[in-house]
């Protein structure tokens, strides 16, 4: 029976985990975090103050990356422990669904563009 | 897994499985919602594929630099990420009961919300007036559907976030209303972190294009 009870104990736990901890101080933390890293790309395009176009496009998907990271964790409260671990799992497995989706897109139809008869070639085949 | 003990009559332990002991009222509401996010997300992972594939067939039409005003959707950025904290300090002021102050704070995140896609509105009107249709070319109906799709999400959240409102309004921050707006924080935060993927690869990268 006393196992029982504990696992009682343990499922109060994880229903009090299903709700946000959320803190003033993380929000604002959150918030000021995205200002910084909203302002510097558009500052850093509508400028031009980097010297070319590539280095400008790197630094400025650095920077989406590093704020999808503080949305999630400041806004979204994501963690290694919310419901037992499961909600990272998702996200994991998501991360890795839109990384092959998103790489494997791009990278097929950019060599089916490049490998794509040239038009004037394809209309003496008629 | 959690495994009890029965003692039966004559003494000896059974051991099964108790996982069928009762949950709470949407005990696992949290958990559904994050997994409906992440199928969320996988649809906008095919729609940002596709502007990625599609992004620069121009079709001798407008490009990126003749249609995109950066300091519009600098301001409309702003409007979404200020309705983004908003929204955190409707939860903070729900977290200590504070019925009044919790419907101001969704009021005010709704009027933020609004005011995207308002200007967003007004974008694509004006686009739409300039001939850039999503007929137009490959990159506008790819960049229609992208930015139109965030956009449908965020007017649905408007008014789940009105819905809230008038439930807030008529039963108080009762046990269920608190699982529902912080579903919504959930919908809303994952918003603007789509919004931040569009802002950047759409825009930004197309303007740099």
């Amino acid at each position: 029976m006393s196992t029982d009870t504990h696992a009682a104990g343990a499922h109060d736990h994880h229903h009090d985990d299903g709700h946000a901890h959320s803190t003033f101080s993380g929000y604002m933390l959150g918030f000021v975090l995205s200002v910084v890293l909203t302002a510097i790309p558009f500052w850093l395009v509508m400028s031009g103050t980097l010297p070319s176009k590539q280095i400008t496009a790197l630094v400025i998907m650095a920077f989406a990356v590093v704020q999808i990271v503080v949305h999630m964790i400041y806004f979204l409260h994501m963690n290694t422990k919310s419901e037992n671990g499961w909600s990272m799992m998702a996200l994991i497995f998501t991360i890795v669904m839109v990384v092959i989706a998103l790489s494997g897109s791009l990278w097929v139809m950019n060599h089916l563009n490049s490998n794509m008869m040239p038009i004037h070639e394809m209309t003496g085949m008629k | 897994m959690t495994v009890a003990v029965n003692p039966t009559q004559t003494g000896e332990p059974v051991f099964y499985l108790a996982d069928e002991h009762p949950h709470p009222e949407g005990y696992s509401t949290s958990l559904g919602f994050w997994i409906y996010l992440m199928s969320d997300c996988l649809i906008f992972a095919m729609l940002f594929a596709a502007f990625g594939v599609l992004g620069a067939n121009y079709a001798a039409g407008p490009a990126p630099k003749d249609l995109f005003d950066l300091d519009l959707v600098a301001v409309n950025t702003s409007m979404l990420l200020l309705s983004s904290i908003t929204y955190g300090f409707a939860m903070l002021t729900m977290q200590q009961n504070k019925v009044a102050q919790t419907q101001m704070w969704l009021l005010i995140t709704g009027l933020f919300g609004a005011a995207f896609i308002g200007i967003e509105l007004t974008e694509f009107a004006h686009m739409i007036h300039e001939g850039a249709t999503p007929q137009r070319s490959a990159f506008l109906s790819a960049f229609f559907t992208l930015v139109g799709t965030h956009g449908l999400h965020v007017s649905c959240g408007l008014i789940w976030l009105v819905t809230l409102m008038v439930q807030v309004w008529k039963f108080g921050l009762i046990e269920a209303n608190r699982r529902r707006l912080m579903c919504l924080s959930m919908f809303w935060h994952f918003l603007d972190v789509v919004w931040i993927g569009v802002f950047t690869f759409v825009y930004l990268l197309g303007v740099l294009r």
